[in-house]
């Protein structure tokens, strides 16, 4: 009586098409990339291991923000508080790593992970419990969390033990190959790849993608957001930390771009803002690409302020793009 | 829970709470008196009709950015990008002083008003989400205006006395010149929701987008229009702004953002939209301006007055969560 | 079969929502083996119960015990675990995940999902498949093949049939019987009498939060489970007001208010003609998925249609946005209310919505007049305004009326009714139909989809069948029995009698 076809084996390239077709965003990124370090190298024939190292290190701090707002996009929420988790973050770092040892500074590492899970978990449980939605509640917490971070180190200073800041700005198994990129890979793989291949995994991608369906499933979609809050506190961390390596002391300041900017990564990086899709890569990618641009325009001799204007552009192209494109599929 | 079955509890409580309920405008008023009180405590003496004239004056801005971010909130939107428009029309007025004060004025209404196109376009036309709109239509704005600034590094930005005359002083000197501005605001606004077939639909497009279509009203000029009137609200703020300040710089407007959207959120409006309106938004900015100055009279420091300023408009959300659920 | 063992015993249950009192004393008895109904009129706090039993809310009074244990469920996941799994209209079914993932969100083997599968009859589903490109009959199945494959103690079906074809419906039933077989339970919530009585061995009927009665199932339990539901006198106005059909000889002289010729629209319709009259009620009767909803959504220009005509009053009509019908005088009833309605708003801004369709309109109301306009149509319809700040707290069925409302306060001639009694009591379901009715004999025309065969022949005058996007069969209600509806909706031949379609 079953006469249901057994999930068969689908050949590789009908199930690339199929995951081309369902993510076409995400398809495009790589292509994008190498387009981009392709005009780059035009531009610029001289680019070495040097810029190289500087991409590295600009695009980490920015690529981690992304990571922790995709994580919370995909769970179907939005976390305006990113960018001064970063700063007292860093800020956190650059005090108490200013006189010691690595090894000090990699146990200070540790705890700051710790507060920033734990100021994820704030967010969510704020969110969960206020009945506040979201958007305001991280504005309110970011805003916040930007007291905290003045509160902490009033002026830039402080700073990390070489070693510690080397782990990021150096580059150790070759000059082609920047610590910083390394780090990433990491550091994203330890956090996501563990949650991704897990439960909590579903039930995040399940909660952002229609969370009455999660729910009358039997998933627990508070947690499941809550969760996804802490995982981006983690990365947020990450992204504090990595900023103290990349500037070599902590500013109260200093995060405050990457709200936005880690926003935009995951805009162009393929993550629906609605939830439920999209991945890790494709915010990464679209990270390193937004720190091309103000190389390419030093390389250009453009007016490097033109970055945040060709940022917001890019946003906003992207996005009408795939508006334009949902509602001329609608339209059929 | 009693706060949310009066009628079960029976208790006085509970008959209070189901009236603050119905009339949520109540509860804000009592609310700023509260911290009016406040003040009082920790100052004797401040509360005098000179300290209200001025709470008013200052008020008055973020009022004004209130009503714009009511009316697209109540569309179920959101513009991330009043805090440059406004900075960058204010810096605009400051850099074509030159050209006499009314041109100077068009120019700096005429970036919100563009700017707020801009973003109608976007949400109305091309369906992308609010957030993500107004964010990237804040950031090509800020680079713009830095842009713009590099070049004008030469010239030197002056604020029109007449501005100045309407940010910073008042008449007979208690009655604030841009209450001339933000009454009439205030009173078409309030007006337009209720009476209007514009604020009608606001409140529809707001509650069910779809059904709107159905019905045959066509959305997207409602969408386009409120986000052009959001941007335009948003330039004339900033102009009230540079004239109580005198100083046109490029983040004159940043520390306006929260609070815009702060104001409308405590005055009642859901940000999911369909509900709300523009008096509890009025309240809720004066409640914020009187908030500020309490914490100034307080002996902190500026980070903790930071800290303690997100924190009670995270509890006054919440309690206006719960008592309105 | 039934053995009198009660597998779950609901007694007293209360539950309160602010103000409003959904529940006050639900009992609900459920015995091993059998198929429960539970019946009662929108609002009388059906939906209520079975949320409480699914541990969507928790109750404010009262007990549930599960085989002998008295138990709370928290949330659908401790529900579930403890045997009580539930089956809505909508499928409990994540859009951006595959089949197979979504069978590990329930903890449910696919091995055993498509066992039940094949049981319903469904064929080519690969765990691999995402669920957001998958036919909307089909998830309904896979909802239901999986929560029959985590053996339930106990198995709620809410509205299952809604919008489901009628040879799935079949399937169903079928399951349905092998279950109780294996000594399991059902409770089944419907609104189609029809269906309740084949099925089911008792029913217990809730009236304003109460359970007024428990039925058994034999003959003449259908105008009982009626009276309890509606209240005894109600009970009798609902039948006459069942309206009689139209004086069928003079439609035909009557003008052509709605003509359509060969319309196409992608793959779903593929040259539809027919006619419609003034003051004719014309029923399009098919099974899912014919083209019924492309149609409908042509005519009413939430759709564009590829080619073909349509002429309302002579006039042609190439509608690229409702507003254009609507300006025809061509309005449309979604079966789905929420997508007609605006949820926080009052009745009142809900009935005056069609008047804001212009530019011209958006300066100062008039708002004596419209208040005016309101009044009539409220009144007409006898819709109960005491919820009336915000129309979301209406029942289904008055929340339909006030869809109606709208149209009938800005005025209309055509008017397209899609599936309007979808998820409505009996009672609300002969006041629409006898409305139809009204409407008709006024003057206007109506073209009436309904999933519901056995109502057809109540309203209409004449009937066409949609099959594989074509009209294959038009007859006078008279002869739109059960069984020339349903042979014509498969495509088939006429069995005898009928007409060929014109």
């Amino acid at each position: 009586m079953t006469a249901i076809d057994t999930a068969r084996e689908a050949t590789h390239a009908s199930r690339m098409l199929r995951f081309a077709r369902r993510n076409p965003a995400l398809a495009g990124m790589p292509a994008l990339l190498v387009a981009a370090m392709l005009f780059t190298l035009l531009i610029h024939p001289s680019f070495g291991s040097f810029e190289l190292q500087s991409l590295a290190l600009a695009a980490l701090p920015l690529a981690l923000a992304a990571c922790a707002q995709a994580v919370v996009v995909i769970s179907g929420g939005i976390d305006l508080s990113v960018g001064s988790m970063m700063s007292v973050a860093n800020v956190l770092a650059g005090s108490l790593m200013s006189h010691g040892s690595t090894t000090a500074a990699l146990g200070w590492s540790a705890a700051i992970l710790v507060a920033g899970a734990a100021q994820g978990l704030m967010n969510g449980l704020l969110v969960k419990i206020s009945r506040i939605p979201d958007v305001v509640v991280t504005l309110t917490t970011g805003f916040i969390l930007g007291g905290v971070a003045l509160l902490i180190m009033e002026r830039p200073g402080g700073g990390a033990p070489a070693g510690f800041l080397d782990l990021a700005a150096g580059s150790w198994i070759s000059e082609w190959l920047p610590n910083a990129a390394v780090f990433l890979a990491v550091v994203v793989c330890a956090i996501w790849i563990p949650v991704v291949r897990s439960r909590l995994g579903l039930l995040i991608y399940a909660t952002g993608s229609d969370r009455v369906a999660a729910f009358r499933s039997g998933v627990d979609t508070d947690f499941a957001r809550l969760m996804a809050y802490v995982i981006s506190g983690l990365f947020s961390a990450c992204g504090g930390i990595a900023l103290t390596m990349t500037t070599g002391i902590g500013a109260p300041l200093s995060g405050t771009i990457y709200t936005l900017s880690g926003l935009a990564a995951i805009v162009i990086g393929g993550v629906s803002l609605s939830g439920g899709k999209g991945g890790m890569t494709g915010p990464v990618i679209a990270a390193i690409l937004l720190s091309l641009i103000p190389a390419d325009l030093i390389f250009l001799n453009i007016d490097p302020n033109y970055g945040q204007v060709i940022q917001g552009t890019l946003i906003v192209i992207v996005v009408m793009a795939g508006g334009f494109a949902v509602s001329w599929q609608g339209r059929k | 829970m009693s706060l949310a079955n009066p009628r079960a509890s029976g208790a006085p409580v509970g008959m209070v709470l189901a009236y603050l309920r119905r009339n949520t405008i109540v509860a804000l008023l009592l609310l700023l008196a509260a911290f009016t009180a406040g003040i009082e405590v920790v100052r004797p003496g401040t509360v005098t009709p000179l300290w209200v004239s001025n709470t008013l004056l200052f008020a008055a801005p973020l009022g004004i950015f209130a009503a714009g971010q009511t009316l697209v909130m109540l569309t179920g939107g959101i513009d991330l990008s009043v805090a440059t428009v406004a900075s960058g029309s204010a810096y605009l007025l400051a850099t074509n002083a030159s050209l006499g004060t009314p041109a100077a004025i068009l120019i700096g209404l005429a970036l919100g008003i563009l700017v707020g196109l801009a973003n109608g376009v976007g949400i109305a036309l091309m369906r992308v989400q609010p957030l993500v709109m107004t964010l990237g239509t804040g950031l090509m704005t800020g680079g713009i205006m830095i842009v713009y600034s590099q070049k004008m590094l030469a010239s030197q930005p002056r604020v029109p006395s007449f501005i100045q005359t309407i940010g910073a002083t008042k008449l007979a000197g208690l009655l604030p010149y841009d209450l001339f501005v933000w009454v009439p605001i205030a009173t078409i606004m309030v007006y337009m929701l209720r009476r209007s077939g514009f604020g009608r639909l606001i409140y529809a497009v707001g509650d069910n987008r779809a059904a709107c279509e159905l019905a045959g009203v066509r959305v997207w000029p409602v969408l386009l229009t409120a986000y052009a009137l959001c941007g335009f609200l948003a330039a004339l703020a900033g102009l009230i702004l540079v004239g109580g300040t005198n100083a046109s710089n490029l983040s004159l407007a940043d520390s306006f953002l929260l609070p815009s959207v702060a104001a409308v959120i405590i005055g009642g409006t859901s940000i999911f939209g369909g509900r709300g309106g523009y008096s509890g938004s009025m309240v809720g900015a004066v409640i914020l301006t009187v908030l500020t100055s309490l914490l100034t009279l307080l002996d902190v420091s500026e980070p903790i007055k930071q800290i303690l300023y997100g924190l009670i408009i995270l509890a006054m959300a919440a309690a206006y969560a719960r008592l309105t659920e | 079969m039934v053995n009198n063992e009660a597998v779950l015993s609901v007694r007293d249950i209360a539950k309160n929502f602010g103000s409003v009192r959904a529940l006050s004393s639900a009992h609900l008895e459920i015995r091993a083996g059998e198929v429960h109904a539970v019946m009662g009129a929108n609002g009388a706090g059906k939906s209520t119960l079975v949320k409480i039993l699914t541990g969507v809310f928790a109750a404010d009074g009262g007990t549930v015990t599960l085989n002998g244990k008295s138990r709370t469920f928290r949330s659908p996941a401790e529900a579930r675990a403890a045997g009580i799994v539930s089956v809505y209209q909508d499928p409990a079914l994540v859009p951006d995940l595959t089949v197979a993932q979504n069978m590990r969100l329930a903890r449910v083997q696919f091995t055993e999902v498509r066992h039940w599968l094949g049981e319903l009859g469904v064929r080519q589903l690969h765990d691999g498949d995402m669920i957001r490109e998958l036919p909307y009959a089909t998830l309904r199945l896979l909802d239901l093949a999986r929560a029959l494959a985590s053996n339930p103690v106990i198995l709620l079906l809410d509205e299952i049939t809604a919008a489901l074809p009628a040879d799935l419906a079949a399937q169903v039933f079928k399951i349905m019987r092998t279950w109780r077989e294996s000594g399991k339970s059902v409770i089944f919530i419907s609104h189609r009498m029809a269906e309740v009585s084949s099925l089911c061995d008792r029913a217990t009927v809730l009236r304003d939060g109460r359970t007024v009665g428990v039925v058994e199932m034999t003959s003449g339990a259908d105008e009982q489970i009626v009276s309890l539901m509606l209240g005894t006198e109600i009970a009798a106005h609902a039948k006459s007001a069942g309206g009689p059909l139209g004086d069928l000889s003079s439609v035909g002289d009557r003008k052509v208010a709605l003509a359509v010729t060969d319309l196409h629209y992608g793959h779903a319709l593929c040259g539809v003609s027919f006619t419609l009259r003034r003051g004719e009620v014309l029923g399009v009767s098919a099974l899912e998925g014919q083209g019924q909803q492309e149609l409908f959504d042509c005519i009413a220009g939430v759709r564009r249609y590829a080619s073909g005509t349509i002429r309302v009053n002579e006039a042609p009509l190439r509608p690229r946005h409702p507003a254009d019908a609507i300006r025809a005088g061509v309005v449309l009833i979604p079966a789905n209310r929420v997508e007609a309605l605006l949820p926080q708003r009052s009745i009142a801004e809900n009935v005056a919505l069609a008047g804001f369709g212009k530019l011209s309109s958006w300066g100062p109301i008039a708002m004596a007049s419209e208040r005016e306009r309101v009044a009539t149509a409220v009144q007409r319809l006898r819709i109960d305004t005491r919820a009336e700040s915000e129309v979301k707290r209406l029942s289904g069925g008055n929340q339909q009326k006030v869809v109606i409302a709208r149209w009938l306060a800005s005025g209309f001639g055509t008017l397209l009714c899609f599936d309007p009694t979808r998820g409505i009591d009996i009672g609300t379901k002969r006041q629409i139909y006898a409305l139809v009715r009204e409407l008709a004999a006024a003057g206007n025309a109506v073209l009436l989809f309904t999933s519901e065969m056995p109502e057809i022949a109540l309203t209409c005058d004449r009937v066409i069948v949609l099959y594989a996007g074509k009209v294959v069969r038009g007859m006078p209600a008279t002869e739109a029995d059960e069984a020339s509806l349903l042979r014509a909706a498969h495509g088939l031949a006429a069995g005898g009698g009928g007409q060929p379609a014109q």
